[in-house]
């Protein structure tokens, strides 16, 4: 694993709602294969940045981005971009599990079934190996056919997990995975993003700083849309180089 | 506010809304309650010989071999009526000039109402009616038909209002030969009409005879589900497809609240309008068909139901969590796919729940297919003849029988049973929407 080779980069990328420009000009590469956090006070462009990379920022009105943003060698924002193919390549788990009113197997095997035409062996094996990837094989593997509303928020979000490497992406953006669930299935969901680290390269927004430093192996701080400092987490942590990245890793903001 | 104002009107708040509830359900019971009890009276009611007679003879049903013995068996009992006709018949030019001139006109409405009440007389010519080949076939206007005979109804304008008095007519045919004729009625009406409890379920879908004095109510509900089923048809494709580009393609703006605003205008217009409407345009512009038919009422009815659909569609799409959408798309699915496999799925129980509504809604409608589909008296209608026939309706239909039959009064049973038939329909068509309703409720929650 190269640790240096950039997977996203951004170069003085920015992203504007209507006139307010909420991310500044970020410089930024996210190394492959690792788990980059990013963090900061609400409103500070960090969500925002992280649904750039898969562009879901298009769905917001008046929303439109300048700059670079580059994703295995092309601008994620040129114009020739097939949206479809580059959110099947990076892969998304939201805030609030999101599972569909469906059943637990149809929810995995939502995104194989739009790429291609799997044959029911196929299907089955790809929803096997991916709920298992997620930790949640064996919870569930009885009740496939069961509506996944019926699942715990843990268990939904695991699902959601699954439901996104099902479609094999080459990288996952985690908004704020973990701010909805408890204690307990938050911890199952940062041992997973461990056991998930060098596979995917893995990009996680944020709330939880001990989060941040438990589970990331760079962690990149936003304040008011812009990058104040990006750096390894434990460097980032222990002896930050910004006066405001150490007012709010210490607690002084937040 | 001081807490004893506050309960005060807290609890004259409450007061007034029991009270509201409470009118407004006594209304519907004072609504509900007679036309389903006179409304049962068209599928189970008290059928005489006559009405086993009429169903033999129209529809070839009933048991020919019971039949017939029952049959002559009435005969035998009304036979004493016919001879004691005939004996008064031949007794009538020997009387005194001034009895014959009073007893003639009597003896005439006497002869007519024994017509009426049992059926042509023996040996005279078939009636060209099928309403006159038959005595009556309801025991309780049997025995209306049998008072009108016992008693002429006459008027007391001595007092200051004038009272309704029943006289009777046996005494004036006292001494003659008809006399005995009165009594047998009075005494023997059962074995002269055998009423016994029947059971018509086939109300519903039997062909109605000689314009509804016999039969049932087919060819009118066949057309209120022909007419309602092409509204659909019309209405929901459209409706969707326009609930579709308004919540998930079209940009806010001022087209957009321009063509929002025609469809909550197209709302409130009158049902009347959307009649003259789909006559001036589907018929006399368009030309669909000839004249009224079918397809020009089930395109009229689409239109006045259109907004409803499309409203509550919007609404069911609208209810869709944003996240459903949202996961669908960061998998890569495109904005179609995700409105085809994830958007509409999830709103599916709410679209279905508006189209249940609005096809009630279009089954009861009148005014507008009386201009486009809807005629008094009608055949079935086949399917493929939809494009191009007119079709009688239940709405329109229980108007017609109510307002313009010729004999009002003497088919109280159907107007009744068509009403309740129709209520039954849109009762049962939104009992189903509360149930979809119910259902999506269940699977929401997991």
């Amino acid at each position: 694993m190269q640790e240096t080779q950039a997977h996203v980069e951004a170069k003085a990328f920015s992203v504007y709602y209507g006139a307010h420009e909420a991310v500044r000009r970020v410089n930024l590469a996210i190394p492959s294969g690792q788990v980059t956090a990013i963090i900061g006070p609400s409103g500070c462009g960090k969500s925002t940045f992280l649904r750039a990379v898969n562009r879901m920022n298009d769905l917001i009105p008046g929303c439109r981005a300048s700059g670079e943003l580059v994703f295995d060698g092309k601008n994620v924002y040129g114009g020739d971009v097939d949206t479809a193919v580059l959110r099947r390549r990076i892969g998304m788990v939201f805030q609030k599990p999101n599972p569909f009113p469906k059943s637990i197997y149809d929810n995995v095997a939502y995104g194989p079934r739009l790429h291609g035409n799997p044959s029911k062996g196929e299907l089955d094996t790809i929803v096997e190996e991916s709920l298992v990837e997620a930790a949640l094989w064996d919870e569930v593997k009885d009740r496939l056919a069961k509506n996944a509303l019926g699942l715990s928020g843990g268990q939904a979000q695991r699902l959601c997990l699954a439901r996104a490497l099902a479609v094999k992406p080459e990288m996952l953006l985690m908004d704020e995975p973990t701010s909805a669930l408890d204690p307990k299935a938050t911890a199952r969901i940062e041992e997973l993003i461990v056991q998930l680290r060098g596979r995917y390269t893995i990009a996680i927004v944020t709330h939880n700083m001990q989060q941040a430093a438990r589970v990331s192996d760079m962690t990149a701080f936003f304040y008011e849309g812009d990058l104040v400092e990006f750096d390894a987490t434990k460097d980032l942590f222990t002896c930050p180089k910004e006066k405001q990245t150490e007012d709010y890793i210490t607690g002084r903001f937040g | 506010m001081r807490m004893g104002t506050r309960k005060l009107l807290d609890r004259s708040f409450t007061v007034g809304a029991c009270f509201a509830v409470t009118l407004m359900t006594l209304f519907l019971l004072l609504v509900i309650v007679p036309i389903f009890g006179k409304g049962a009276g068209a599928y189970v009611f008290r059928g005489t010989v006559e009405y086993r007679r009429m169903m033999l003879g129209e529809f070839g049903r009933g048991d020919e071999a019971r039949i017939r013995p029952e049959w002559e068996a009435v005969r035998q009992a009304r036979r004493p009526i016919y001879e004691a006709m005939a004996a008064f018949e031949r007794e009538l030019p020997d009387l005194p000039a001034a009895r014959r001139k009073e007893l003639r006109p009597a003896f005439k409405v006497v002869r007519e109402g024994l017509a009426a009440l049992l059926g042509p007389e023996p040996g005279s010519a078939l009636p060209v009616l099928p309403r006159k080949m038959y005595g009556q076939t309801r025991w309780e206007q049997a025995k209306e038909k049998a008072a009108d005979i016992l008693f002429e109804e006459t008027w007391d304008y001595s007092g200051d209002e004038s009272v309704k008095v029943l006289v009777p007519r046996q005494p004036l045919f006292e001494g003659t030969a008809l006399a005995p004729v009165f009594p047998l009625l009075e005494k023997e009406l059962e074995a002269l009409m055998r009423p016994r409890l029947t059971f018509y379920p086939r109300f519903l879908t039997d062909r109605s005879v000689d314009a509804h004095f016999f039969g049932g109510i087919g060819p009118e509900v066949l057309g209120t589900v022909y007419l309602a089923l092409g509204a659909m048809l019309v209405a929901v494709p459209l409706g969707i497809v326009a609930a579709i580009y308004f919540q998930e393609y079209a940009k806010e703006g001022p087209v957009l609240t321009f063509f929002r605003s025609c469809v909550n205008t197209l709302a409130g217009v009158p049902s009347v309008v959307f009649g003259l409407f789909g006559l001036a345009f589907f018929i006399n512009t368009m030309r669909v068909s000839q004249g009224k038919s079918v397809l020009a009422g089930a395109l009229t009815l689409a239109l006045l139901v259109l907004p409803t659909v499309i409203r509550s569609s919007e609404e069911a799409i609208a209810a869709v969590p944003r996240a459903y959408k949202e996961g669908a798309l960061a998998l890569g699915a495109g904005q179609w796919r995700t409105i085809l496999t994830v958007i509409l799925p999830a709103a599916l129980p709410g679209i279905l729940t508006g189209i249940v509504i609005s096809m009630g809604r279009a089954a009861g409608e009148t005014a507008p297919i009386i201009f486009t589909a809807a005629v008094s008296v009608g055949q079935f209608v086949r399917l493929p003849e939809v494009l191009s026939q007119s079709t009688p309706a239940l709405s329109w239909n229980l108007y017609n029988l109510c307002t313009e039959h010729e004999a009002v009064d003497e088919i109280r049973h159907v107007q009744y049973g068509m009403a309740a038939t129709l209520v039954l329909i849109v009762l049962a068509l939104n009992l189903t929407a509360i149930l979809i309703r119910a259902r999506v409720a269940k699977r929401l929650k997991g």
